[in-house]
């Protein structure tokens, strides 16, 4: 049975004009978020977007809800106080490559590993773009810009990697063009209990174009995109490919199909909750390997939000608040005012 | 083998003589001998005897420094008397050496003529040349101007542990609960409440350790009682203090500012929520608040500084009292986010229990300088409220006036404490919470009729903002670190806009001056020769001082500024009432330099940065220095 929404997707959309580059993936992937926030029924009043510093983090803005504009890096650690203070909020963390990765990594790391209750968009769009074009912890080896006019000399990040290594539950990947998926993914990010750790790339027109044409592009699309679902083969390039694992050498390879069963081809099948192939899956160099899209891992455990709540009142249960008792606990004395006016005759004992 | 030595040429007694007003006791010992366990057992006793007292823990920063050595030298310092008692005491008349660095670090602050107690157990050659001992100084005559009792306390305590069956090592660890035995017997004391507190704080995990402490204890004791007349250990009583009628416990300041957090969330009708990352010697206060969540309070022990001041920015947003604790070096970081709060104009406290500096500094000593920091320490022109307690007890109101004006005016409020005030201990007058003023926040609910909700409606009087729980229905906004439009709240680079919000935020800070109390003059007259002028834990040491000299008839009075932004609205023009301003502060003249800078005044400097407090001499001679001089 289909409960109609309450609100459209337009409703989330606020009244301030959008302000980033005509052509940025970031508009696609906040026309996204809208649906998202429609499809599963949230109310604006108890949704709060929350983000750093950057081109997405201008999100908050954009959005008919609660939203908290913050400084670079540090939105993980606001949202933290935000939902320990109040669980019931919906918490969105909106950040982005050079945010949520280089100047925030530390507190991103911390989120994850403490699997708060939120959800994490990422657009990574490896490169700063507010500042104008400086290379970012994404940006692959050798890209050229303003800080790095010969080349960058630093090995990339793989945002789902570190993702995965700080111990998130729940790590999914989507690009800004993906407009029927990313929904989907969005609409599972905020099922999940936990920190969802969603990374959508976003095409930077104006400092990294056409960054993921490889296999955003129509043209490359089919051939290049492997979209995960659970319980399903892991099929691509219209099911003439398929993923198998090598299992001497514990890595991927890819089949081909040539009207086989998959099952016979020993084609892996998707099981959202096994760490290890998420992480094969996540690390297959793209060229030889199609890119892993869609929700990549999926293992739920207790959230930390629900654990501090839970805590808390376990705690507390059957204790006062007299504060005025607590003031007075341990060692007290009392001076009496007869006691207090009087002067002691005290003398030396020997 | 024990001998008792009495080779004091300047007097026969140890401690002042008849019934002293006070008594300056000092425990020093190995920073892993239990000094700091001795010393708040003896302030325990101290207040049950109905002393007034003030103590200071004096500690290296490492947990266990090489043993012997003199930077593994811990002390604690009681100044205890029957007078009111202000500061932990200028000279020790008693120092309790457990080792031969504890007497070379120690000896150079006994006064003249005072007692040492020594455990000649531990002054072996080994421990002798690790504190750069040539020969053994109570075997020379080094220690001539000073009474001596020497003792083998190592060999006396593993004597009377004896009978438990501990090993060499474990008995000797109680060699400072037998010192601390004998100096209950010095001050005739009941060991009883001293045995209940072992029990209450050991008795969980070895019953065989709390036998072998009190076994240890009683010996101390005994060997008192039965010590022969002549030698200078003597008994002496120190009269009860005379102390205003209430109920009292002893308190240190990092208790007290965690009280006073608690109590003030309360008043304001505020969950609190503490965000904090351990650092010397801000933790206690989170140790202390994770305790206490039956009261509403959620400690989170964040990855950093900045994550810990964030989250507490977070729960304020979100509708809770945020809180975050840290020391100087802490604070740095959370520069940009103080930024944040004060852009945003949510309410927050911020606590800074001092240190040495800058960087690292001195970790476990004590010092004022981050006042600076405190009011200015920012980009942009980000004004914000600073207040200071002067005291383990002021602690607790100085809290709760730091919760009351960040809710009352939605602004980050940094409650300046210090090393000295978070670990020293004095009695304290219990308050009844029931009689303190309620300053209930209400947040805003209503929708407008018409147009969206502006979160930087301003209240006329106060220019507070809009408190808006997100979680309310109808009035979704945005805020954040961008400059927001006067009358929309939405963003604005326009330049007429930045230069009303700047003056708006300016005008809001300046503008609590009109909330807070008038600058009254804590001791003195209201215009004169010289005002004494302090902040923070200078304040004991500059009332005796300033009582001191007006005793002699000086004409000098004693200023304490609590209020250190906005000052207070008649500090400046009672200033101008006295011929001379000093102002010591334990840096470089930082106070100083805001009050020329506020009021055009010529203030002083009297200065200190050693990592100790004020002595009270110290602050006598400089007045006495510029009373003496012609203006």
């Amino acid at each position: 049975m289909n409960v109609l929404p309450q609100f459209s997707p337009a409703d989330f959309a606020s009244d301030q004009e959008v302000r980033w580059c005509p052509g940025c993936g970031d508009y696609s992937i906040l026309k996204s978020v809208q649906r998202t926030l429609s499809q599963i029924g949230a109310r604006p009043e108890n949704t709060v977007c929350i983000s750093g510093i950057g081109c997405s983090s201008r999100f908050p803005y954009y959005v008919e809800t609660y939203g908290y504009h913050t400084i670079h890096g540090r939105a993980p650690a606001i949202a933290t106080g935000v939902k320990l203070a109040n669980p019931e909020l919906d918490v969105w963390i909106v950040t982005g490559d050079g945010d949520g990765l280089s100047i925030g990594g530390n507190h991103m790391l911390h989120l994850l590993r403490r699997n708060l209750d939120c959800q994490v968009l990422l657009f990574n769009n490896e490169i700063y773009g507010l500042t104008k074009g400086q290379y970012s912890p994404t940006s692959r080896f050798g890209t050229r810009s303003p800080s790095t006019p010969f080349g960058s000399l630093d090995q990339p990040l793989n945002p789902c990697g570190f993702a995965l290594g700080a111990g998130a539950r729940f790590v999914a990947r989507s690009y800004d063009l993906a407009q029927t998926k990313t929904p989907e993914i969005l609409a599972r990010a905020h099922a999940h209990r936990g920190t969802s750790f969603v990374e959508i790339y976003s095409n930077c027109i104006v400092f990294n174009n056409a960054a993921f044409e490889k296999f955003a592009g129509k043209k490359a699309a089919s051939d290049s995109q492997l979209w995960l679902e659970t319980g399903k083969p892991m099929l691509f390039a219209d099911g003439a490919k398929g993923l198998r694992l090598d299992r001497e050498a514990m890595t991927l390879e890819v089949v081909a199909m040539a009207d086989q069963d998959p099952k016979a081809a020993g084609i892996l099948v998707h099981d959202e909750t096994n760490k290890t192939i998420a992480r094969l899956l996540i690390e297959m160099p793209f060229g030889d390997f199609p890119v892993a899209l869609g929700i990549i891992y999926c293992d739920p455990t207790p959230a930390f939000d629900g654990a501090v709540t839970e805590q808390n009142r376990t705690v507390a249960a059957g204790k006062t608040r007299d504060l005025n008792a607590l003031l007075r606990k341990g060692d007290t004395w009392s001076v009496d005012a007869a006691e207090s006016s009087l002067p002691v005759e005290a003398e030396p004992l020997q | 083998m024990t001998t008792a030595v009495a080779n004091s040429p300047v007097t026969d007694r140890a401690l002042p003589p008849g019934a002293p007003d006070a008594v300056v006791m000092r425990f020093a010992g190995d920073s892993g001998d239990g000094i700091q366990l001795t010393g708040s057992q003896f302030t325990l006793s101290t207040a049950l005897a109905g002393n007034d007292l003030a103590t200071f823990p004096d500690f290296p920063a490492e947990i266990r420094a090489p043993q012997g050595t003199t930077f593994g030298v811990s002390a604690f310092q009681i100044n205890f008397g029957s007078t009111s008692i202000e500061t932990a005491g200028d000279i020790p008349d008693v120092l309790m050496a457990m080792n031969p660095a504890a007497l070379k670090v120690n000896l150079a602050a006994l006064r003249p003529g005072g007692l040492i107690i020594a455990d000649t157990g531990a002054f072996d050659e080994r421990n002798l040349e690790k504190a750069e001992y040539a020969s053994n100084p109570l075997e020379d005559s080094s220690l001539a101007p000073y009474q001596v009792v020497a003792l083998d306390i190592s060999r006396l305590t593993l004597d009377a542990v004896k009978p438990l069956g501990l090993s060499n090592r474990d008995g000797l660890r109680c060699k400072a609960m037998w010192a601390l035995g004998l100096a209950l017997w010095m001050f005739d004391r009941d060991r009883q409440p001293l045995i209940d507190a072992l029990q209450a704080k050991f008795g969980s995990k070895s019953d065989k350790l709390v036998a072998a402490n009190v076994a240890a204890l009683n010996a101390g004791h005994v060997y008192g009682e039965t010590a022969e007349i002549g030698t200078p250990l003597k008994q002496v009583r120190v009269a009860p203090a005379e102390m205003a009628p209430g109920l009292y416990r002893t308190v240190t300041g990092g208790e007290t500012i965690a009280l006073g957090l608690v109590a003030g969330s309360q008043l304001a009708g505020l969950p609190l929520f503490l965000g904090s990352y351990p650092i010397t010697p801000a933790s206690q206060i989170l140790h202390y608040l994770a305790r206490l969540k039956e009261y509403d309070v959620t400690t989170f022990q964040a990855e950093d500084e900045i994550a810990a001041i964030c989250s507490a920015i977070g729960a304020s947003y979100a509708g809770q009292l945020g809180v975050t604790t840290s020391s100087g070096p802490g604070v740095a970081l959370k520069g940009e986010a103080l930024g944040l709060a004060i852009m945003s104009e949510l309410p927050l406290v911020v606590v800074n229990s001092q240190r040495g500096g800058p960087s690292t500094g001195l970790p476990t000593k004590t010092e004022q300088s981050d006042l600076y920091q405190a009011i200015y320490g920012r980009n942009g022109d980000a004004p914000l409220v600073v207040i200071a307690s002067r005291s383990p007890s002021d602690c607790f109101d100085a809290a709760i006036e730091a919760v009351r004006l960040a809710v009352e005016f939605m602004t980050p409020v940094i409650l300046l404490t210090d090393g000295y005030i978070t670990n020293a201990a004095e009695p304290w007058c219990i308050p009844d919470l029931t009689t303190h003023q309620a300053f209930p926040v209400e947040f805003s609910t209503e929708v407008p009729t018409e147009g969206r909700i502006n979160p930087y409606q301003r209240d006329p009087q106060t220019l507070k903002r809009l408190w808006i729980k997100p979680g309310t229905p109808g009035l979704t906004h945005r805020i954040g670190g961008i400059e927001k439009g006067f009358g929309t709240g939405e963003i604005s680079y326009d330049a007429a806009n930045h230069q009303k919000m700047t003056d708006t935020r300016k005008a809001k800070i300046d503008g609590i001056a009109n909330f807070i109390p008038e600058q009254e003059v804590s001791l003195g007259e209201s215009r004169g020769k010289l005002a004494v002028v302090g902040w923070g834990s200078t304040y004991g040491a500059i009332q005796q001082a300033v009582r001191r000299v007006r005793a002699r008839g000086g004409d000098v009075s004693h200023i304490h500024v609590r209020h250190l932004w906005p000052l207070p609205r008649n500090l400046g023009a009672l200033l101008k009432n006295y011929d001379r301003i000093l102002v010591p502060e334990l840096n470089t003249g930082q106070l100083k330099t805001v009050l020329r800078d506020q009021f055009l005044v010529d203030a002083q400097p009297l200065n200190k940065v050693s990592g100790q407090p004020f002595k009270i001499a110290e602050i006598e001679v400089a007045i006495e220095q510029v009373l003496a001089t012609r203006s």
